[in-house]
């Protein structure tokens, strides 16, 4: 926390640095217009904003001098401005004079990390007596004279400690200092051997940013056609050239995205006031804590998730907390612990909040849709827990019994849902009664640039975003036809045993199939989850997956629900990203009731029971063999000459990382025999706390869904138990036995390293 | 009288002169590969790639309640400017750009009927015909189209 805060009044400070500048610069500019008489009316305004704004910014970072200097400025400029004084020429001179020495304590600020002690008092004094009206004095003229030339020195040099005999501006301007020379030893050096902040930051539009990404995409598409046609060329020279071209447009691309992305402390820097000003006015003790604050977003992701973060935060104190009392009652400290944590994960942005308050009172939830007509009773009484979370994210929803200045005014959680799902993100609650609530959402990294899978539909090319994509199934012709079951018109297919409603594509958009030849062809279903929901799509033909560049469609086209944009494929020619959400509603695949679907997803809750996802496998003993699916991270193949051997271990390179692998059948009672796995390999990467290893199997059979009665079995080394999954006696792995066994030092570094 | 003239872009539609101010034309393209939009209303032909910009192409003779040009012949793109991007008009035929004073100006005849009465300001009168010019605005606004998206065939 007290690193967060250093490193966040140093950004502080460098803003204001950087905005004072300019608006100082301004304020010269504007007092000279004011000198020769081409002031406008709105001119004596302007001067009194920059003077007023660098008096809060200072103000709120505790620099206690340059607020209290600015402070005596504005007195003089709002009486300019509200016509009680007339401008005079001594008193454009003071002023200018003023605004030097604010630069100057700008400039020390930035070198040294303090204001400086220069002892201002004698143009305090004579902007005072220019307020009153009262005549200058002749003595204090050489003072800002001699002062005016410290501040050329300063260059080069920390501020001048001064004399200062005459006493501090305020008394309180001391202790504010103690938080920026704390940070000065760390920014003094740069400071002083670079240039400084205003010269090396400027500021750009941001439609100028935009318009450079634009090109960049341009860049992109020529690039990949001049690589088509130089791949069949022999000239050595051209393919040199079009080599750099290639690397030198792929480095430019990644170059001007970064223009675009902002650490997410953007947003999260006004967080710790809010969260102190909102618990003082509740009655409750919160610190917050914020991780990840570098986290980098697209701007236009920034701007996107700020009110629904902001609304989130706002929402767990009024809700999420306890009061002190409360929290002492049961057991935990007075004080709450608020975290906020951003974090990148497979091309996503990841941000939790959480609280350790009471958690959600699920019977409360329940009670209060149903009051409020949101469910009805017997839905809301077949709803398991984890379907109650997400009924506060129904329209009209809310617990509040009356509405204060924090929440219980109608924007609710519903907004935030809706706002996070509109840039391709998901929301998802979890709560532990007692123990806290946690939100979690993931968001794409960038709007501009998506992954897609491309398919072929009626001739046509689509881009489907990867993050509405759940799965590809491929059905041969002969299985086609039979698990393909149509019901009045609708087809349906048996995934795993659940039904699975599927649509045409090619139907669905009006598209002519493009021959009835393909009626005897396999059958390629894209399995897309659309608010919360799965259905498939069958289309002629996956392609491949791609990074796509999402452009808007015009306003001619705006009212296709089925459409979120359109891109450029690597062949010049334009192709459509499908929107699953609005294809899903087109196709009345999804009720547009929410009722409806929220009695379909508790009913689906309560079938599934206990339900768990295995992996079944062959280790190499002929038997079946299960894992949880949720332990495996990912399935990969490796051919067996990128074995190599570390610590006596077989390992393999993955990802930048040293995997080890693990011959499960080695470890099986009845497996030492069949220890040569097939080429390639068989491998199921195994996660824990952030190491992983490699499962070595002989192959991978399915996934299947299983309520499960297991039966413990602890005579069998690496068997965990058994269970029956899809009519098979099928045993459980023990992975951490197996680890264990293994001996590798899985489990003792992850203890050295918490 | 008054002796500005303004220049336009002409072109033919079905053996009919038309033109649209110089000044709101981009540029003007041959026949170009068309992406199909399924669902969109039946002018919008489809979505071309206009040197990294995605461009709507509107068919003027479908807009205009013109019969269907001829299978075999290929329309010619005039990119107008919007506020909302770039636009392409499918036209027959690219004629010259001519200016024309503003004195030869007169307001449709009267007996104009249906949506050409909307979608054209006025008529020129040249020396051998009649210049049509269109109301690019209206032109472009589809959403008084009865035929928007897949509502209707529900």
């Amino acid at each position: 926390m007290a690193i967060n805060n250093e490193a966040l009044q140093l950004q502080l400070i460098k803003d204001l640095i950087v905005e004072s500048n300019e608006g100082l610069d301004r304020l010269d500019h504007e007092l000279l217009a004011l000198e020769k008489g081409q002031g406008g009316p709105d001119t004596l305004n302007i001067i009194f904003r920059v003077i007023h704004t660098i008096k809060g910014t200072a103000g709120c970072i505790g620099l206690g001098k340059i607020e209290s200097i600015a402070h005596v400025g504005e007195n003089l400029f709002s009486q300019l401005r509200d016509g009680q004084l007339t401008l005079t020429p001594p008193m454009i001179a003071a002023l200018l004079e003023y605004s030097d020495a604010l630069k100057a304590m700008l400039r020390s600020l930035e070198q040294s990390g303090r204001e400086g002690d220069h002892d201002y008092s004698a143009l305090l004094e004579k902007l005072r007596r220019l307020q009153t009206g009262e005549p200058l004095a002749e003595a204090p003229a050489a003072a800002p004279a001699a002062a005016a030339q410290n501040w050329g020195l300063f260059e080069d040099e920390p501020a001048p400690v001064g004399p200062a005999p005459a006493a501090p501006v305020t008394p309180t301007a001391q202790t504010p200092q103690a938080a920026p020379s704390k940070a000065a030893p760390v920014e003094t050096p740069a400071a002083r051997s670079g240039p400084s902040v205003s010269d090396t930051a400027i500021r750009v539009e941001v439609g100028q940013l935009d318009k450079l990404m634009n090109l960049v995409g341009e860049l992109v598409l020529a690039r990949n056609q001049i690589l088509q046609f130089t791949g069949e060329s022999k000239e050595p020279t051209l393919l040199n050239a079009s080599q750099r071209l290639n690397i030198i447009t792929t480095e430019l691309q990644e170059s001007v995205m970064k223009t675009r992305m902002q650490p997410i402390e953007n947003i999260w820097a006004k967080f710790p006031r809010i969260v102190r000003d909102v618990a003082n006015d509740l009655g409750k003790q919160v610190r917050l804590v914020m991780e990840g604050n570098e986290t980098e977003l697209d701007r236009t992701i920034i701007e996107a998730i700020k009110d629904p973060l902001l609304h989130i935060v706002r929402n767990s104190l009024d809700h999420g907390f306890e009061p002190p009392a409360g929290r002492v009652a049961a057991g935990k400290s007075a004080e709450g612990v608020l975290l906020l944590r951003a974090f990148h994960e497979g091309g996503q942005v990841n941000i939790e909040i959480s609280d350790d308050g009471d958690g959600i009172n699920v019977p409360r939830v329940k009670q209060k849709a149903v009051e409020k007509g949101l469910v009805t009773a017997e839905a809301a009484g077949r709803m398991s827990d984890r379907e109650a979370f997400n009924l506060i994210f129904l329209p009209g929803f809310s617990t509040a019994d009356k509405v204060t200045n924090v929440s219980g005014r109608g924007v609710g959680m519903d907004v935030v849902k809706t706002n996070v799902e509109k840039i391709g993100g998901s929301v998802d609650v979890l709560s532990k009664a007692g123990q806290g609530t946690t939100l979690k959402i993931k968001i794409p990294l960038t709007l501009a640039i998506i992954p897609a899978l491309i398919v072929t539909s009626g001739g046509e090319r689509f881009a489907i975003p990867q993050v509405s994509l759940l799965e590809l199934v491929r059905l041969e012709a002969e299985q086609a036809r039979k698990h393909i079951e149509v019901l009045y018109g609708s087809a349906v297919y048996r995934l795993r045993g659940q039904l699975l409603p599927l649509i045409y594509l090619n139907r669905e958009l009006k598209l002519a199939p493009v021959a009835e030849a393909k009626n005897n062809e396999a059958a390629q279903i894209v399995v897309v989850q659309a608010d919360g929901r799965q259905f498939g799509m069958i289309v002629d033909e996956i392609n491949d997956t791609e990074e796509i560049v999402v452009k808007p469609l015009s306003k001619q086209l705006k009212g296709i629900a089925c459409f979120a944009g359109a891109t450029i494929m690597g062949d010049g020619r334009v192709a459509l990203i499908l929107d699953v959400m609005g294809l899903a509603q087109y196709a009345k695949v999804i009720a547009e009731v929410h009722d409806r679907a929220l009695t379909d997803q508790a009913k689906k809750a309560e079938s599934a029971g206990d339900k768990q996802s295995f992996l079944v496998f062959d280790a190499g003993t002929n038997a079946h063999m299960a894992i949880a699916l949720s332990a495996v991270a990912r399935l990969e193949e490796f051919p067996r000459k990128l074995v190599e051997r570390a610590g006596g271990q077989e390992v393999v390179q993955y990802r930048g990382q040293i995997l080890p692998l693990i011959h499960v059948a080695r470890f099986l009672p009845d497996g030492g025999a069949a220890a040569t796995p097939p080429d390639p390999m068989q491998v199921v990467v195994y996660t824990e706390q952030g190491r992983s290893v490699g499962l070595v199997v002989e192959h991978i059979c399915d996934i299947v869904e299983e309520t499960l009665a297991v039966r413990r079995d602890q005579r069998r080394a690496g068997i965990a138990g058994s269970a029956v999954i899809q009519d098979k006696v099928t045993d459980l792995l023990d992975v951490p036995g197996i680890i264990r066994a293994a001996n590798t030092d899985f489990y003792t570094t992850t203890k050295e390293q918490p | 009288m008054s002796q500005t003239s303004k220049q336009f872009c002409t072109f033919f539609l079905n053996d009919l002169f038309f033109g649209v101010e110089v000044l709101q034309v981009q540029e003007v393209l041959r026949c170009q590969p068309m992406t199909r939009v399924p669902l969109a209303p039946p002018t919008v032909r489809g979505l071309i790639n206009l040197r990294g910009q995605i461009v709507t192409a509107l068919d003027l003779r479908h807009r205009l309640e013109l019969p269907e040009r001829d299978a075999g012949s290929q329309p010619m793109n005039v990119v107008v400017r919007s506020d909302d991007g770039a636009v392409s008009l499918l036209v027959d035929e690219i004629g010259d750009v001519v200016e024309i004073n503003d004195d030869a100006f007169e307001h449709p005849p009267e007996t104009l009927r249906g949506v050409a009465r909307e979608l054209i300001k006025g008529v020129y009168k040249l020396k051998d015909r009649l210049l049509l010019v269109l109301d690019t605005e209206r032109t472009l606004n589809l959403s008084g189209t009865a035929t928007l998206t897949g509502e209707q065939n529900n």
